[in-house]
């Protein structure tokens, strides 16, 4: 049996009071898609933070490639191959796409293997045309994009995306959908998301999280047919 | 016996100065979080305003409690309408515009009263414990510490006036929501920290000289105390003071001032190394 | 998948002229090109008293430049940068009045601030402090510093053969000497040429650094310092080096000043050259290196000016000097006498053309010169990290 990409075991974090993380066991092959949902509240965003070293676990490990990860510096987790979408899109505001995603190839790259490998992405991605735009100026998208490829341009085998196609038109979404199939076929991807119809564009396998706890996993069909995750998510009608 | 009595009244006089010269910027930094680098100017403006009533005949302690913190405090209204509310939420700048408020209040008032130091003698003269004499006013002054953080507690606790100041430095727009009008209170409570700030200088006039750059001692100190308190404002700024008090004046019991002053900012270092959000971030959480 | 969708090929919002005249080499070239005619001109323009003057220029702006980058370049307020300006005075003037041949004592003024900012940034980046405390505590460091040289006025406080002085400072402090030979001291003229130098060579330094990738991962984790870690760059020790490095260049700085005066006292340490450097760098422009070098020219010739005049104090002026600047002219003099220059030359052109482009790309800058998170190193706020917070 080989061994999981990623493995979490009885992972918890308490922060004050709020149990955020309760006991998640959560395991990931390699070039695996699997979707996170769950209603607001539920620990995605805290469960991400957990993998890259944002946040340390009050208890429990996090394996990648077997190796313990918890508890790591949050630049440790990217070194080993965790690259990360936020859920508000952190990028060097001040800086253009072009330098953004150089800074990510940059860190295992020569330099002429990194202007190849940007030039490359922003292909990929379809934002070679603004290559010199301002991050901070861009539109929200279009932001989504650019983390994209920052993300994708260290060649990390786990991308984490949270919420990639939030507040995207339906063109760009049908687009990220797109990418994120292509890029999962050499990646495995984590992708949190509200958006039931994106997700099963491109998910096979869902993860439900609620308070903190995994309730669920199984096929979009499986999930939104399961009474207690539409129980969850109050009545709230998959479409 | 008599040296352990002395010991206590230094170093309890030590934790009251420190109290009584951050207080101020407690209140201005810590529920406004206006980082004013021009506090130890309000001090020596506070100086100044003691010193200049004593000499037309006003009583001391009038000039002391009453006239120095008015006139700071109205002296801050107006910094505030006319400055300081153009920077909220730009901290560097506040930083340094504060700064450079700092070097024109020394300017203007080496300007108008000149460079050499005056002074008032310490009133209410010493007192004597065995073989030892102290003087009297250092437990005035720590008297008065205690009074002002009693006081300040109580107001912010227990009086609308002092939970409207809470609430609006909290969520301003909600306050406003609520009838509150945000900019009075932000001016009201800058004064308050300033006319404390005035207090303290007038209070100190007699223990140290009063000199245009005088302000300068303070600043840093206060500052210390006050990052060193933490987000609770009167529970930070006694605990911190203590602290560093105690520190500061047995490092000079058993060297000199100077390793005194050292003990103090070194120690504040180390504080904040192992607890950076304070003392009341770690402990006495939920006090005020 | 190259081309953008239909509804995005609307204006692309790049920087202006003058932000991409500023980041390439082109600006290198012009700074070190007037540098050097400086450097080789004004020994023949100048007396030997004016060229005394431009020195102490020369080495205040070296000073304000170490600033400049580790504030403008690295994010990072040090309070206290007259700390290692002052480590590098007494250093030098201690070292060399035991060793003699001032070749090692240079070299030590430059190591032992650094060394000292090594394990002060240690303290600072590793344990993750916020930008308040930094200011907090550099401010701290370097009244410290005060207040212990103040103290040892006494004969018994010495270094080696070097007495500390106290209040009084160290005077007669030899000068540099070609290596090897401790008779062959240095000049005004090459005093002068020495320190102009250094600061040209400096600059050009700093230039490359930010060209190549330490000095961008250090600009980007001003710009976001959570990005920089969750791209597997550990920020702290980024932090760490443009510290250390600004502080090795301040120790320079103190060395040739105490070459320059031959003289050095603790109010080096003081709260006075503090606020100083700060004021220089954020009249001439933060966000550049060549701002930092103006401001500090201009400031110092201002208060010369003002320091022969007894009519207005000069704490007055340097006051209200850096409110105006903070309230009014947040750039700095060299980016706002840059942009002014800017839009006189568009405003030419477009009286000539006319064309829709031009004020396109002008409304862009102007959307763009608003929001100042989004100018590349020219914002002084804290940076946008998740570290940030009040205390």
């Amino acid at each position: 049996m080989t061994t999981p990409l990623l493995e979490t075991r009885d992972l918890n974090v308490r922060f004050g009071g709020v149990h955020a993380t309760r006991d998640v066991n959560f395991t990931l092959a390699e070039a695996e898609l699997r979707c996170v949902i769950g209603p607001n509240g539920a620990g995605k965003s805290t469960f991400f933070k957990l993998l890259t070293g944002q946040v340390h676990p009050t208890s429990g490990q996090i394996l990648f490639r077997g190796k313990d990860i918890a508890g790591m510096q949050p630049h440790e987790p990217a070194r080993l191959g965790i690259g990360i979408k936020t859920q508000v899109p952190s990028l060097f505001n001040g800086l253009s796409v072009w330098e953004n995603v150089w800074l990510a190839a940059r860190r295992i790259n020569t330099p002429t293997q990194t202007e190849r490998i940007t030039r490359e992405v922003l292909e990929r991605v379809g934002m070679s045309a603004y290559r010199e735009a301002l991050v901070g100026l861009l539109a929200h998208g279009q932001r989504q994009w650019v983390e994209l490829a920052v993300v994708i341009a260290a060649d990390p085998p786990l991308i984490l995306l949270d919420e990639p196609a939030a507040g995207m038109s339906d063109a760009e979404v049908a687009r990220t959908a797109e990418l994120i199939l292509e890029i999962n076929r050499r990646h495995a991807l984590v992708v949190v998301e509200h958006d039931m119809s994106f997700i099963r564009k491109i998910a096979k396998t869902v993860t439900v999280l609620h308070q903190g706890a995994v309730i669920r996993e199984g096929t979009p069909e499986r999930i939104m047919s399961d009474p207690l995750v539409q129980q969850i998510y109050l009545g709230k009608k998959p479409h | 016996m008599d040296l352990a009595v002395i010991v206590l009244i230094q170093v309890l006089y030590a934790i009251a100065s420190l109290v009584v010269v951050s207080a101020g910027l407690a209140v201005v930094f810590g529920m406004m979080k206006v980082i004013n680098l021009a506090h130890g100017e309000f001090m020596m403006l506070g100086a100044y305003a003691a010193i200049e009533s004593v000499r037309v005949g006003i009583n001391l302690w009038v000039a002391m409690l009453i006239v120095a913190p008015l006139s700071v405090a109205a002296i801050g209204v107006l910094l505030e309408r006319v400055f300081i509310r153009r920077l909220y939420g730009r901290m560097i700048d506040t930083m340094l515009a504060t700064w450079g408020l700092s070097l024109l209040l020394i300017g203007i008032v080496t300007s108008v009263m000149g460079n050499t130091t005056a002074g008032i003698s310490a009133p209410l003269g010493n007192f004597t414990v065995g073989a030892y004499s102290v003087s009297s006013y250092t437990l005035v002054i720590i008297v008065i510490a205690i009074v002002l953080a009693v006081a300040l507690r109580w107001v912010l606790l227990h009086t609308s006036l002092g939970l409207i100041a809470r609430g609006t430095m909290q969520n301003p727009q909600m306050a406003d929501a609520l009838g509150i009008n945000p900019s009075l209170v932000y001016s009201a409570t800058f004064a308050l920290g300033a006319g404390l700030s005035g207090l303290a200088g007038a209070l100190l006039a007699p223990m140290t000289g009063v000199v245009p750059t005088m302000g300068g001692a303070f600043v840093a100190k206060a500052f210390i105390t006050v990052i060193g308190g933490g987000p609770a404002i009167v529970a930070g700024l006694i605990s911190s003071s203590a602290l560093f008090g105690a520190i500061s004046q047995v490092a000079t019991f058993a060297m000199t001032p100077v390793f005194g002053e050292v003990a103090l900012l070194a120690g504040a270092i180390v504080m904040l190394r192992l607890l950076p959000q304070g003392i009341t971030g770690r402990f006495f959480k939920g006090a005020l | 998948m190259s081309t953008p969708l239909p509804e995005q090929r609307t204006s692309i919002p790049v920087p202006g002229a003058l932000e991409r005249f500023a980041h390439s080499w082109k600006s290198a070239a012009l700074t070190l090109v007037i540098g050097i005619l400086l450097l080789a001109g004004l020994p023949y323009a100048l007396d030997d008293f004016a060229l005394v003057q431009a020195t102490v220029y020369a080495v205040m702006a070296l000073l304000a430049v170490s600033l400049g980058f580790v504030w403008g370049f690295g994010g990072i307020l040090c309070f206290g940068q007259s700390a290692f300006f002052g480590l590098g005075a007494y250093t030098y003037a201690i070292a060399v009045t035991n060793l003699g041949d001032s070749t090692v004592p240079l070299l030590l003024s430059i190591v032992l601030p650094a060394a000292f900012a090594a394990v002060l940034g240690y303290l600072i980046f590793y344990g993750r402090l916020s930008d308040v405390y930094m200011g907090v505590i550099t401010l701290t460091v370097t009244l410290i510093l005060f207040n212990v040289v103040n103290s040892t006025a006494g004969p018994e406080w010495k270094i080696g053969h070097a007495p500390l002085g106290g209040f009084n400072g160290i005077p007669n402090i030899a000068p540099l000497n070609m290596p090897g030979n401790v008779d062959d001291v240095i000049g005004p003229r090459g005093m002068f040429e020495l320190t102009v130098g250094a600061l040209l060579v400096v600059y050009l330094l700093l230039r490359a650094l930010l060209a190549v990738k330490l000095g961008r991962v250090i600009v980007a984790c001003k710009e976001n310092e959570q990005r920089v870690a969750l791209l597997g760059y550990d920020s702290r020790a980024y932090k760490l080096f443009a510290f250390v490095l600004a502080a090795g260049i301040a120790g320079l700085a103190g060395c040739l000043f105490a070459n320059w005066g031959a003289f050095t006292s603790p109010t080096i340490f003081g709260l006075a050259q503090s606020a100083q450097i700060i004021i220089w760098v954020i009249v001439g422009g933060l966000g550049t290196l060549v701002g930092p070098i103006v401001g500090s020219i201009a400031i110092q010739w201002l208060t010369t000016q003002i320091g022969t005049q007894q009519a207005i104090n000069s704490n007055l002026v340097l006051g209200a000097i850096l409110v105006v600047f903070v309230l009014m002219v947040p750039k700095g003099i060299v980016p706002s006498v840059g942009q002014l220059g800017v839009r006189l030359l568009k405003a030419l052109r477009r009286g000539g053309r006319g064309s829709l482009a031009a004020s396109n790309e002008t409304a862009v800058q102007r959307a763009h010169s608003a929001a100042p998170a989004a100018e590349p190193g020219a914002s002084r706020s804290a940076p946008d990290s998740s570290r940030k917070e009040a205390a």
